[in-house]
């Protein structure tokens, strides 16, 4: 009994909860024989496809700022990296390439500024945060409709002004990763690039948090009376992880878009950063504490979640349930953490 | 049974998980006296308080033994409320004033006069409406009592801090049924001039027949105020006085007078090679600490001594270490070496070969929720570049040289635990304290500043922790600056002992000065007993 | 002894600025706006003044909803939403026995008010927990409940909760449609006294008035005991807490308070639109109440009903001119749109930031 208790003590009880009821839905997707190769795939491709946006939350909650709400601020560099590159005609490997080259100096600047703001407001960080990243989605709004771009993939052919509220990638950078050394193994599609430049990101802030500069990031993160009196310079270190989450932001995004086959812009963005802090939280993260293992859990959790419901609630019940299960399931776990006692000032 | 005293504390005795910090506490006040109440940190006197008013910290570690009387019965609150019923009041240290809220507002708070109206007949008398004027008039009445000439309409934020005070006081006279005010160290806060009208006040409060607990570091106020004198020390009355027949010097030495066990001996005089060699000099330095300001110190460190800094608490003694390292914002000049120190620059003093143990070890000291290696390594990874290997041209961690590095400290410094990799959040007090002692040391640091080394610690872990600075002293010749609210645990260790009063140095002694000597420095009447 | 007179001159222009320009800045900054925007816009003034008169009587009600908790310290109650859903589950029961003009109103406001004071408790207990960040789990609160909203309406309304008119239901007969006609309630309270100074401009008088009831029920709400005490909460929880008062309890009733009259606000919102976005209507009615009352001036700690009723004018102001304006000005009156988004948005980021500002530097 006792033995019981500890693992579901080490579980927690959110990734039982959620793990439960996508075991359930897997069974039902049994039940009304729901093809499940395809599901596996699609699951493989939205783990990839989201990982790094939910890994660009480790940095900032190590360094001490908390669930990084304002997570939009890098989504829209990537996209600003993407366009760029679009509109100089690249495709497959070049154009996502010069798309991340672009947009990380970009998300660095961003990150930057965004960083030395939040050392002005410790404790609200998250809420002032989100806002923040509502702004700058609904003022990048405005930005895309006046921005000069002039490829025809961008903008509307006939009639409206500015870009297109979905620009295809379908002749640029679209599926580059996905489909690089893909194989099929029991009617399972493997995204193995997607994959592996997923891992690699993982591997990238692994080792970050092994150097001297990850070390004491996280030091200054985990406390920072302890900090100052060790002499680190405390707002330099949370400027940092505010910095590499903004950049990998911009990155995941892109990644993103290169497997949905589109970039959305304008309204798209808003609430871009709810499904990532939730993914990191189910993995089992808090509000000042995380690993990679939270991220890769996470994610997989909750994405798996999704796709397995969709099929087996449309099947069960009218309209788009499955949207309604993920608006419980990931504003649930978000309000889980914020009440949670151990959740420490930052807000 | 009637009694000629309004309150009666009988035999109070209170355990704090089986260390006794009351042990048979007896203090009687009558009606209209003025009852002033002494003792070192850690006298018991916050704990009598917590006691005097039902506070929850008291019922939640299992109560207390005896019973506090009043007018003659039994009454022993269980809550701040019943305390408050019981006519009981307190003006605390830190001023419990909304800042946005007229000085009526603050006089009257939650106990506001309400009238009923049409709503509140139906919901609840909870919807009464304010009576604004009835509660200004009331308000009125107190600050009259006391003689004071503020609008009561005024709002109490940019108020001056006497003022303030004030408004706390004229709270408490307000309520009707106030029979026994207590004050917390009202002086502290207070300018001279402010401090002498407070004091007419109280004398004041007294002729109405309020019953009053003076605490009070203050020895010549509370020779001046008060009628009665109870000093308490170790959690026992030592000595229940008639103001008319004490002096300072008298309660000073009953203050500070102890006791020594075997842990405590007072250590013998040495002689030090060269006395003018200093490595560390501070030159009129103030350092904002709340709670522990600096006020313009002076203070010599010889090569290769053990300095004790001791004094009362607030005074400013734990804002020294604090502020050569420069964790609050300090000002003046700290010289190293004849080389200035940096202020406000904490890395450029841990270069400069200066470590410090922190007095706020869970706060400060410690990273809680990582291991026993990373708290003792991070230190010197952050400011001496060590344990860390180069790695296609990235500086990594070196994992294995830490936990080397590691299992050495806790082997000689004894850390009990499970093995390096324990969380230090779960180690007791003693060996998180050895933890810190052991990040400090990493640093091979010249001088090693460590603050209230031994608190809450047990007495094994004590010796241990003060055995281990000796050993360094000695050993390595490293300067050990020890700052401690325990004087005896100063006198055994250090070569000297500066005392601190109100931010400043009142003197330095060597640790076989006499009771009275160190009774009235801490209470500030050195100097002035001099010259009088 | 140039340079003290400098800053003396400084601090002079400080303290004038601190005291008769800072609390109006926004305020300002907004009708300056409103200004440019109505010249740019070329809208008759009829028609704007028409329009922001009907907007002010059916927004002011939800705005106002928010003081109490600013006054209680929980900052700006995204909650609301919740008070929002109430009022239209109300609705939609008054809609399906077809309970007609202000007697449907009515009923609407009774049913609506023990679901708001349920919903009010439990938002209380959950800000409760999460003190010092309630802004943000308020607005994932607001989000969350939404969600649980669709599920029940989606999965639950016409089969474990009846509808007798089919009509309201979905073509499976499970779950509500998506857009409901609230012809039965539609301007009943508007409509119960209604003039026409000028041609072109009606003032719904009753609608006003019942807002002006409001702002009078609030100003003598404060000054009572329990008024008193929320004000005492939202200075200093600590010293309310030592002076006896139970401050759990009273962040509650705050929040229940304030999630009634937005359900109350919800009403009379519909009732003046006339429909219901069964899905929809209630989603975005934190962030246009929050951004409304911050334009009017309020800040996270400090908010009157003036405040409210200037800034829901100004903010509906700007509402309705910006299209055209972005039109005549860019040549695309997406633009506008966009522009009054990222206002409500921008708005609230910056009283956030500047809240959080300013409570640093206190410390």
């Amino acid at each position: 009994m006792e033995d019981i208790k500890k693992l579901i003590q080490r579980v927690g009880y959110p990734r039982l909860i959620i793990g439960g009821f996508l075991l359930i839905l897997c069974i039902f997707a049994a039940v009304l024989s729901i093809p499940m190769p395809a599901l596996i795939s699609d699951i493989l491709t939205r783990f990839g496809m989201n990982g790094i946006l939910v890994l660009a939350m480790v940095p900032a909650i190590q360094a001490g700022v908390g669930l990084n709400f304002a997570l939009p601020l890098g989504i829209v560099c990537g996209l600003v990296g993407a366009l760029v590159s679009i509109e100089f005609e690249l495709a497959g490997f070049a154009g996502l390439i010069v798309s991340i080259l672009i947009a990380i100096p970009l998300a660095t600047i961003v990150g930057y500024f965004y960083g030395l703001m939040l050392n002005r407001i410790k404790g609200q960080e998250m809420t002032v945060g989100n806002y923040v990243g509502f702004s700058a989605v609904s003022g990048m709004c405005i930005f895309w409709l006046l921005a000069p771009f002039k490829s025809p993939e961008l903008i509307w052919a006939v009639g409206g002004s500015g870009l297109r509220v979905t620009v295809s990638l379908e002749s640029s950078i679209g599926y580059v990763l996905d489909n690089f050394l893909t194989f099929n193994i029991a009617g399972i599609q493997i995204p193995t690039g997607l994959l592996l430049f997923f891992a690699l990101c993982c591997l990238v802030v692994w080792i970050f948090g092994r150097t001297k500069s990850g070390v004491i990031m996280r030091a200054a993160g985990a406390n920072e009376k302890f900090a100052t009196a060790t002499g680190i310079n405390v707002n330099k270190q949370r400027v940092i992880g505010v910095i590499l989450s903004t950049v990998l932001g911009a990155i995941g995004i892109i990644v993103y878009s290169q497997s949905f086959g589109f970039l959305q812009l304008y309204n798209a963005p808003l609430y871009s950063a709810m499904p990532a802090v939730a993914a990191v939280l189910i993995g089992g993260a808090s509000i000042n504490k995380v690993k990679i293992s939270h991220v890769i859990v996470g994610t997989f959790l909750f994405q798996a979640l999704l796709v397995v419901s969709l099929p087996v609630l449309n099947v069960l019940a009218e309209g788009n349930m499955s949207e309604v299960i993920r608006t419980i399931v990931q504003n649930g776990i978000i309000i889980y953490a914020l009440t949670r006692k151990t959740g420490g000032e930052v807000a | 049974m009637t009694t000629e005293y309004l309150l009666q504390i009988k035999n109070i005795v209170k355990d704090y998980s089986g260390n006794r910090v009351l042990k048979g506490v007896n203090i009687n006040i009558k009606p209209g006296e003025i009852h002033g109440l002494v003792g070192e940190n850690g006298a018991g006197k916050s704990t009598l308080m917590n006691i005097l008013f039902g506070m929850p910290v008291i019922h939640n570690t299992g109560g207390y033994e005896g019973d506090i009387i009043i007018d003659g019965k039994v009454a022993n609150p269980k809550t701040p409320r019943e305390a408050m019923d019981l006519g009981i009041g307190m003006v605390h240290q830190e001023f419990m004033l909304i800042p946005g809220f007229t000085v009526t507002e603050n006089i009257k708070l939650n106990r506001e006069i309400t009238k009923s109206n049409v709503i509140s007949r139906v919901l609840g008398p909870k919807l009464e409406t304010l009576d604004f004027k009835s509660m200004r008039k009331d308000s009125r009445e107190a600050l009259d009592k006391l003689g004071m000439d503020l609008d009561e309409r005024e709002i109490v934020e940019g108020l001056p801090v006497g003022f303030m005070q004030f408004i706390e006081i004229a709270r408490e006279i307000d309520k009707d049924n106030l029979k026994l005010l207590v004050f917390d160290e009202p002086t502290a806060v207070l300018a001279e001039s402010e401090a002498d009208t407070f004091l007419k006040v109280v004398k004041k409060l007294s002729d109405l027949g309020i019953a009053i607990l003076f605490i009070s570091h203050r020895l010549d106020e509370i020779i001046e105020v008060t009628d009665n004198i109870t000093v308490l020390r170790d959690g026992e009355v030592v000595s229940y006085l008639k103001t008319k027949e004490a002096n300072v010097n008298q309660i000073a030495e009953l203050m500070v007078g102890r006791k020594l066990d075997n842990v405590n001996t007072i250590k013998k005089a040495r002689e030090i090679e060269n006395k003018d060699d200093y490595i560390l000099e501070l030159k009129n330095v103030s350092v904002d600490m709340p709670g522990e300001r600096v006020k313009g110190l002076n203070l010599k460190v010889r090569r290769g001594e053990i300095l004790g800094i001791g004094g009362l608490g607030g005074q400013g003694k734990i804002g020294i270490a604090n502020g050569i390292m420069g964790l609050y914002k300090t000002t003046g000049e700290i010289i190293k070496d004849g080389k200035k120190l940096p202020l406000n620059q904490p890395k450029e003093v841990l270069d400069a070969g200066i470590a410090f143990v922190t007095e706020d070890r869970r706060g400060v000291g410690l990273l809680l929720e990582n291991s026993i290696e990373e708290n003792i390594a991070i230190s010197a990874l952050q400011i001496k570049d060590r344990f860390i290997k180069k790695l296609a041209g990235m500086n990594i961690m070196a994992k294995k040289e830490i936990r080397e590095y590691a299992l050495k400290m806790i082997e000689e410094l004894d850390i009990r635990c499970t093995g390096p990799r324990q969380l230090t959040g779960q180690l007791s007090g003693g060996n998180q304290q050895k933890v810190c002692i052991a990040r400090a040391l990493t640093l091979e640091p010249d001088i090693i500043m460590v603050s209230e080394p031994t608190r809450g610690i047990d007495v094994g872990a004590k010796k241990i922790v003060l055995d281990l600075l000796k050993k360094l002293n000695e050993e390595l010749g490293m300067t050990v600056i020890i700052t401690s609210s325990e004087l005896a645990e100063l006198r055994s260790i250090s070569d000297r002992i500066a005392i601190i009063f109100e931010g400043k140095l009142e003197g330095i002694l060597e640790p076989d000065a006499s009771d009275v000597d160190f009774g009235l420095m801490m209470a500030g009447e050195y100097g002035k007993g001099e010259v009088s | 002894m140039d340079n003290n007179v400098k800053t003396q001159e400084v601090k002079n222009k400080n303290e004038f600025f601190e005291k008769y320009i800072f609390p109006y800045a926004v305020p300002i900054v907004f009708l300056v706006l409103c200004g440019i925007g109505f010249y740019y816009s070329g809208l008759h003034y009829t028609f704007v003044l028409n329009e922001v008169i009907g907007r002010l009587a059916r927004n002011s009600f939800l705005v106002i909803s928010l003081i109490i908790p600013v006054i209680a310290g929980l900052g700006l109650n995204f909650g609301i939403v919740l008070g929002a859903m109430a009022g239209q589950i109300a609705l939609f029961f008054v809609t399906d026995y077809a309970v007609k003009g202000i007697a449907g109103l009515l009923l609407a406001f009774v049913i609506s008010t023990p679901l708001a004071i349920i919903f009010g408790y439990l938002t209380g207990q959950v800000l409760n927990k999460s003190k010092g960040r309630e802004m943000i789990t308020s607005m994932i609160l607001g989000f969350f409940a939404n969600g649980i909203y669709q599920l029940v309406f989606l999965v639950m309304a016409g089969t474990i909760i009846p509808f007798k008119n089919k009509d309201l239901l979905l073509s499976t007969g499970v779950g509500l449609k998506n857009s409901m006609d609230l012809a039965g309630v539609r301007y009943a309270l508007d409509d119960l006294w209604k003039i026409r100074p000028f041609t072109g401009i009606a003032v719904p008088i009753s609608t006003l008035i019942v807002v002006g009831i409001l702002c009078v029920a609030l100003t003598w709400f404060l000054k009572t005991k329990l008024g008193q005490e929320m004000r005492t909460v939202g200075q200093d929880m600590h010293v309310a807490g030592v002076a006896g008062i139970d401050v759990d309890k009273t962040r509650t009733i705050a929040v229940i308070i304030s999630t009634v009259l937005a359900a109350w606000g919800q009403i009379i919102f519909l009732q003046n639109i006339g429909t219901l976005n069964t899905y929809g209507s209630h989603e975005q009615v934190g962030l246009f109440a929050v951004a409304s009352l911050l334009i009017g001036g309020a800040s996270i700690k400090k908010a009157t009903y003036g405040q409210a009723l200037i800034g829901t004018f100004l903010f509906h102001m700007l509402f309705i001119i910006s299209p055209m304006a972005g039109q005549n000005l860019m040549g695309d009156s997406q633009i506008g749109e966009f522009f009054r988004v990222f206002v409500a948005y921008g708005v609230i980021g910056l009283a956030l930031l500047l809240h959080a500002w300013q409570d640093k530097n206190k410390k």
